[in-house]
Formats: structure tokens, sequence, C-alpha cells
């Protein structure tokens, strides 16, 4: 739906220093360009679940970090997700690989959890299922942050 | 097949007594960052009110080295020492590969090995029962710097050359459990925490 360039503008005009992420087939196509940039750095991780607490250091250091992991990182990430978002109370940002969503006929499980996952989590997610809605990446995470309160671009996956 | 008893081997050993193995890191510290999580946030505290001590509670267990990491990205310019507990280290292996694959050459992480989940009630982890080696997985992971202190004479002599040494550095300290005294304390208000931290640090 997007290229590397365009995701790599979107936090570069957010003031993203850092990319903590974990690539899947989607969004394993932007690592080019985010190798590339000199807006923001990367900081690949082994598991999702380390990518919360390194992005949470970077917030306490002063840096404006992004998570960027797919939705089944995002079940495996529960207990970090827990301990920074809520204990620590960091605004974090996150942009999160839905997979499967644009496969209508997908009985894939990591379909079906997703989204009530994060409303179990209370977090404030923007689903970006077109390529029009790419203004609102930058707009409901930077809306997130006015608040206070961490912000999750949903990234509907499944199709070239 | 039945596999030898690792528990009797390992309990000769000599371990250090907790308090008096961070003390030693206390004496030798000067502005460093030092997170402490677990065992080590209710200890350390009783040694050290440093502004760049930062207690990584509640419940973060085996959290301290990536967020460690994240602060070492952030501030290159100061060394990090991140404590983590062995029982913390086991949840989190793949950590020491992150920590290398970024770069970052400013961190340290020591483990404090009792070889129990010591804040549960002094469980032995699985650790234990496979003759886990810390430091040799440490150094699989590509660490530059790995050593490993059984007793307080030899962690004593080398603590103040610590920093000296190529980063990351990996320190497994074998300490002793310390019995009935293992509940952790209620945490400050962790907002209060944050922004003493990040002031000390200089972030707004």
């Amino acid at each position: 739906m997007f290229t590397g360039q365009q995701i790599a503008a979107s936090f570069a005009e957010l003031g993203v220093t850092h990319v903590v992420y974990l690539p899947d087939s989607t969004l394993g196509t932007w690592e080019a360009e985010f190798s590339r940039s000199t807006q923001f750095e990367l900081v690949r991780v082994c598991r999702e679940g380390e990518a919360w607490v390194v992005a949470a250091g970077l917030h306490l250091g002063g840096q404006r970090p992004i998570v960027v992991i797919q939705s089944t990182g995002l079940f495996e990430s529960g207990d970090a997700l827990r301990n920074v978002l809520y204990d620590l109370k960091l605004p974090l940002w996150s942009l999160i690989g839905y997979r499967s969503y644009l496969l209508p006929n997908s009985t894939d499980s990591a379909k079906r959890f997703c989204e009530p996952i994060l409303k179990a989590w209370d977090l404030d997610y923007a689903l970006i299922e077109r390529p029009d809605q790419l203004p609102q990446i930058v707009g409901h995470l930077r809306a997130c942050a006015e608040q206070g309160k961490p912000g999750v671009v949903l990234f509907a996956e499944g199709k070239g | 097949m039945t596999q030898p008893s690792t528990v009797g081997t390992d309990s000769v050993l000599p371990r250090m007594p907790l308090l008096t193995a961070l003390e030693v890191l206390r004496d030798v510290r000067r502005d460093e960052i030092v997170v402490t999580t677990m065992g080590s946030a209710r200890e350390w505290p009783k040694l050290s009110q440093h502004p760049l001590d930062f207690q990584f509670l509640p419940s973060a267990m085996g959290h301290s080295p990536m967020l460690g990491l994240g602060l070492a990205l952030a501030q290159p310019q100061r060394e990090v020492i991140a404590f983590n507990g062995d029982g913390g280290m086991l949840m989190g292996l793949s950590s020491l590969v992150s920590i290398v694959a970024s770069g970052a050459k400013n961190l340290t992480v020591i483990v404090l090995d009792n070889g129990l989940y010591e804040v549960t009630g002094g469980q032995a982890t699985a650790g234990v029962a496979a003759r886990c080696d810390f430091t040799g997985m440490a150094v699989a992971a590509g660490f530059p710097s790995v050593s490993r202190y059984d007793g307080l004479d030899v962690w004593r002599a080398a603590a103040g050359k610590l920093l000296q040494q190529p980063g990351p550095r990996f320190v497994q300290l074998r300490i002793a459990p310390v019995g009935a005294e293992y509940h952790l304390p209620a945490p400050t208000p962790i907002v209060d925490r944050i922004a003493k931290f990040r002031a000390a640090l200089g972030v707004k």
C-alpha cells in the first residue's frame, strides 16, 4: 500500500529518532529505506517484547522512538507492553502490521485476535486500510502524543 | 537416562553476599546510569540514592537489559549499568543478541546469579539443573567483554577496571540468596521517579 519512502517520510515528519523493529513480509519491504534514513536509526530486536522496553529506555533518555512490529508480535509483547505503557505510563508510538486483514476469507487466527487484543489493552489505534489514509499515520500519532497517551497505527496487510 | 544432579555441585561453589557485592560496585560507581529491577531494586537503594539510579519497578522481570539498551542508545555519552537476575536473564536470553546487534558500546549487563526465583520465595530456576553457562552464552552472542566472579576478593579487584573494557560488557556475579528478606518494597510513584530521573539526565 505504501512505499518505505512514504513511511520513512511520515516518521521524519513526526520527529522519530529510532525505529525499533522486527519485520514481517510487508514491513520488511520498507527496511532498505529505513536503513538509509538519516532522520532516524533502525534498532533491530530479536523478540517484539524487547522492542517496547528498548523504546521505553529511548523515551526516558529523551528520544522519540516508534515500535514497528507485526500483530503476532503484539501478542508476544503482552508483559512488556503492560510494563512500559501502564506501569511506567509512557506514551510510546507503534505501527503494527495487521496480518491477513486484507484477505476477506482468511481464517488466520492472527486476524481474529488483533483488534480485540488492542481493545483489551485499551490502546488508541487508527486502522490504515487504504492508500488515501497515509496522512492519518502522522495525524493519529501526533494526536495521541498531545494527549500524553500511547498511539498505535494498525496497518492492514495481506495484499501486495 | 538419569542426568547427574547439578544442584549439589553448584551449592559447593562460592557465592558472595548480595549487599556486599553491590557495595563493591557502589564504591567505584561515578556518574553511570544504574538500572535495577527485582532483587537489585530491593538492595541497591540501601546503598545508593544517586539521581541516575532508575528503580525499574513494579514487575519488570527480565526487562532491565532492554531498558538499559534504550538508555544507552539515547545517551551515548553516558555509561549504563543494567542489573538483571538469573531468572530474568533466562526469560530474555535473546536480549544479549539484540544488545550486540545494536552497536551500543556503553552498556554493562550485570547478572546477579543466585540460582533462584528469589522474590517468589526461592524456587530453583531451570538454569541450575541445565548447568546454564551465562558467560558462555554472552560470548556466543558476541559480547566483547565477559566475566564471572564467584568471590568478593576477585570482584573487588576487578570492579574498578570494569568500564575500561570494551563494551558492551557482560558480568555474572554469583551471589547468595537473601533468605526471608526477599520481599520487594512498594516503589515510590513512577511518575515522580521518572520525572527525577529525566531531570538528572537533562531531558525535558
